[in-house]
């Protein structure tokens, strides 16, 4: 019955993918060309900057992957939700301001100018190409499995097709993460996800609010699914997996490469405070709504079929809750919303990935091979081409691990390595060089090993899976451990200028410098 | 499908051999490279003095600092075969490096001769008194060191006794630690010129937009008072903002606003003849500019490139974002130019004609490196294009907000 083809969908599919190079082409012209320069000067707003952030971040993983948990796992994994959205929470409370004052544009920046090493900003560099090629495998998987489950083609084609879009779309030129596209992303896919959530919500309130059936043979399925922390086969540590989770979250968000590139934007530290308190609720309205896919698959789906992972619930729900075409329509806008979160996340990251590795790796080699003759546009085509083609290769290679999972390992990594080194380097005067590599290495090193291991050895399920494929619990108290103690143990590698650095952080827009100001 | 194709420790230990291989040859690559097998004992030698030279010359570079004194004396010792080796600024002794280091207080009263005099001499056994019989600090050879011909400091070594060797030595030493001074001199020089560039350009609004600004105002002031009275306001903005003192940079959208009120006054005078159009990514806005980085440009297409025209003409500004750059166009549609003119006018920054075009060119070099200067595309009669890209980060430029 599966996998037949489904020309709405895939019309939906077609019509996002086309829409979206369409805009990024010629969105910019057709909007902002003017005679005007009061109309031409005008700064983003944190209104539009926010909807372009939440559009950029809703990944496939908020779309798909958070509606198949709930659906596998029950009630416990609201916590996902909720910890995608505090991430912002804690970027707003303790780092939103500091980051745009430092006038970083990416991690590197920052870590190069709050350290004054550029060896530092050379790992750093490294560290955002990992996570971002670790965030970039669940949505070309998440694509795959997507497009598999609306034509039946297999796997490869779903990711090649957003491979390509976005290949297409970043080195071409017109894709670069505009605010407009972002933004407009942002409300289709809110779009796409809730019109056809209030319909199913109201056909289920009309048939009268049927609960959640039992699967005959299921044992005690149904009870370990709605009752909190109940541990299972799958979840045997279900309170630590859940805390670790929590804590990979809120650390990790302020740690992904696609999130600050975005803060550049704000005018000012004001405007980026501004900012995020919108991206809050924006997010948080979003992620009303997959839940309900959680549960209402629960009721209407209540065995998936053999084949089909769990994140593909979302896409299968309105089939079976409505067969005909309403049911094939409804279907239809949740795949293209699907692909707009595909889309838009993949080419988010794929920019900044590729950004980094022009600037750090490929320039400088570049430069020696070519004698500096080596075109900028060039190096960047270059380094978009590499940026998508390892996580499209680790994509064919591995099977899927679930998208919020494979996501949170990515989070995880970003919470070990980044978070100690933005949140301490903002707040904390006593951080030296060592320090700082310290934290990397032993939060990077620690993260790295436990998420290869998964990936790569899926161990059986057990403390061990359970340690490692949630390691955001030890791996960044260790990372903060390392940096503060190592930094404690080298009083003399504080970086010469921090006084100052922190003092241009933390001093609010409107209050001048005064002798700051000269360099 | 390659999905499950792959035997994931089959994968594992070919990875690990390969690592291991690549390992293993890298290590017997360096340990050859160690042997020296193929280099006679003279070349090597020759090979480590110049590799000490190139060691010395670093520190040197920075001028007759007390620190760098310090770690140059090092490797001068090492080549000199001294017991020890003293550097002598104006006033002050700089460094003792090697044996013997109750001798330093009296390095000044060695050297005063030599400082005087600006000639190598030798201090003949004897002649220094030391209470350690075993002290090898027992005579001295102090030759100057010049630069621009002021001696600016001595170099003394130390040894049990002078030998003309020694003393050859020390004055070749000397004379090369003089010529990398006078390198430090020269880099310094450069920078001093670079910021007195810096400043002069900062006040250089041209002497014809400001008599062709009064000029237009003045024609408005019967007609048009009120009018009049708007450009007169928007001039004195204009000439605070190219005055101000402050940070050497500005955000775009400043530096944006002050193109508007040059074209307003521009317009004044051109009146429906010059046409402004804009496209402006406004993710580029907060970027760091140098400051009157634009105008210049905006001035030299307005001035040579439509005043000439008889036509209307059309200046397109526009600021793109390039991932970690913005790039910025200032294009027009007037007379062009001979490329070889522009060449000159970029090559000689002093050139009356082009003043705004070689300046910034000189500026954003300066400032981003050498990758980062003007790009001029443009033929007589086809119009100029210029344009020049910005990063949105360069370490220490984010001081003044």
């Amino acid at each position: 019955m599966e996998n037949e083809f489904d020309t709405f969908a895939v019309f939906a599919i077609v019509l996002v993918c086309v829409a979206t190079l369409a805009v990024g082409a010629f969105g910019l012209r057709l909007s902002r060309t003017t005679s005007d320069f009061y109309v031409a000067s005008r700064q983003v707003g944190p209104a539009r900057n926010a909807t372009a952030i939440s559009g950029e971040y809703l990944s496939a993983a908020s779309f798909l992957g958070v509606a198949g948990l709930i659906y596998e796992r029950g009630f416990d994994s609201l916590w996902f939700p909720v910890g995608y959205t505090s991430g912002y929470v804690v970027l707003l409370v303790l780092v939103a301001a500091p980051l745009r004052r430092s006038g970083a544009y990416t991690i590197p920046d920052f870590a190069e100018m709050r350290m004054e090493s550029t060896g530092i900003r050379r790992i750093s560099a490294v560290l955002v190409v990992v996570i971002g090629w670790l965030y970039l495998l669940p949505q070309f998987q998440g694509a795959a499995l997507s497009l598999q489950s609306v034509t039946g083609w297999p796997t490869w084609v779903g990711s090649a097709i957003v491979v390509f879009t976005v290949v297409l779309g970043v080195a071409a030129g017109g894709m670069r993460s505009i605010t407009l596209v972002q933004a407009m992303q942002y409300w289709l896919k809110l779009s796409a996800i809730a019109i056809p959530a209030f319909v199913l919500f109201y056909l289920w309130t009309s048939q009268g609010s049927p609960g959640p059936r039992e699967v005959v043979g299921g044992g005690d399925a149904l009870r370990e699914w709605y009752e909190p922390l109940t541990e299972s086969a799958q979840e045997p540590y279900p309170l630590y997996s859940t805390y670790s989770t929590l804590l990979a979250l809120c650390l990790g968000t302020m740690g992904l490469p696609h999130v600050l590139v975005r803060f550049y934007t704000n005018p000012d530290g004001r405007a980026a405070r501004g900012t995020t308190s919108v991206v809050i609720g924006l997010i948080g309205l979003f992620y009303l709504f997959p839940p309900i896919y959680g549960v209402l698959g629960r009721v209407y789906l209540p065995v998936l079929g053999e084949h089909i992972p769990v994140d593909q619930v979302v896409l299968q729900l309105p089939k079976a809750a409505l067969p005909g075409l309403t049911g094939d329509i409804l279907a239809a806008v949740l795949a293209g919303g699907a692909f707009a979160a595909f889309l838009s996340t993949a080419s988010g990251l794929v920019i900044s990935i590729a950004g980094v590795i022009a600037q750090d790796v490929l320039r400088p080699t570049l430069a020696r091979f070519t004698a500096g003759d080596s075109g900028i546009i060039q190096g960047f085509r270059l380094a978009t081409i590499i940026a998508v083609v390892v996580p499209f290769l680790a994509a064919m290679v591995t099977a899927p691990l679930g998208l919020a999972r494979t996501v949170n390992l990515a989070f995880a990594l970003a919470a070990s390595t980044f978070a100690p080194l933005l949140l301490l380097g903002v707040w904390w005067r006593r951080l030296t060089v060592t320090g700082a590599f310290a934290g990397l290495f032993v939060g990077g090193g620690l993260a790295i090993a436990a998420t290869l291991f998964t990936v790569a050895v899926r161990p059986e399920p057990g403390w061990v899976a359970t340690t490692l494929s949630q390691p955001a619990a030890w791996c960044i108290p260790a990372a903060f451990l390392a940096t503060i103690v190592v930094s404690l143990l080298t009083p003399r590698r504080i970086p010469p200028r921090t006084a100052r650095t922190l003092a241009r952080l933390h001093t609010p827009e409107g209050v001048e410098l005064g002798s700051l100001r000269q360099p | 499908m390659l999905t499950g194709g792959m035997h994931l420790p089959t994968g594992i230990v070919v990875l690990v051999a390969c690592l291991l291989t690549a390992l293993v040859l890298r290590w017997r690559r360096r340990s050859q490279e160690r042997q020296h097998s193929f280099i006679s004992e003279v070349d090597r030698a020759t090979y480590e003095t110049l590799h000490t030279v190139s060691l010395a010359a670093q520190p040197l570079r920075e001028g007759l600092t007390e620190d760098g004194a310090a770690r140059a004396a090092k490797h001068l010792l090492d080549m000199l075969h001294a017991s020890a080796v003293a550097i002598q600024g104006v006033g002050s002794t700089l460094t003792w490096v090697g044996e013997g280091q109750h001798h330093a207080a009296q390095v000044g009263a060695h050297t005063v001769p030599v400082l005087e005099g600006g000639r190598t001499i030798v201090i003949s056994s004897g002649e220094i008194s030391c209470t350690d019989p075993d002290c090898p600090i027992r005579s001295a050879v102090v030759s100057p060191l010049v630069v621009d011909d002021h001696v600016v400091g001595a170099l003394a070594t130390y040894s049990p006794s002078s030998s003309p060797g020694l003393a050859r030595a020390t004055e070749e030493i000397a004379g090369w630690a003089s010529s990398q001074l006078q390198l430090a001199e020269l880099g310094k020089e450069r920078t001093r010129a670079m910021e007195a560039e810096l400043r002069a350009l900062r006040a250089q609004i041209s002497p014809h937009f400001i008599y062709n600004s009064l000029a237009a105002i003045a024609s408005f002031v019967r007609t048009d008072p009120e009018r009049a009275r708007e450009l007169l306001l928007e001039f004195a903005d204009f000439t605070r903002y190219a005055l101000r003192k402050g940070g050497a940079f500005t955000t775009l959208s400043e530096e944006l606003r002050n193109v508007e009120r040059y074209l307003v006054l521009e317009q004044a005078r051109f009146g429906d003849r010059l046409s402004v159009s804009l496209l402006i990514a406004p993710e580029v806005l907060p970027v760091q500019v140098p400051y009157l980085a634009v105008q210049p440009l905006v001035e030299n297409a307005v001035r040579h490139g439509l005043a000439g025209k008889t036509t209307a003409g059309t200046l397109i500004l526009e600021a793109r974002d390039v991932g970690a750059e913005a790039e910025i166009v200032i294009e027009d549609d007037g007379i062009g130019a001979d490329p070889e003119r522009v060449r000159a006018a970029l090559d000689s920054v002093t050139e009356s004609d082009s003043v705004g075009l070689g300046n910034v060119d000189a500026r954003l070099r300066q400032v981003f490196g050498e990758d980062y200067g003007l790009v001029v595309e443009t033929a007589p009669g086809a119009g100029t294009r210029v344009s020049f890209r910005i990063p949105k980060y360069a370490p220490g430029i984010h001081e003044g907000r």
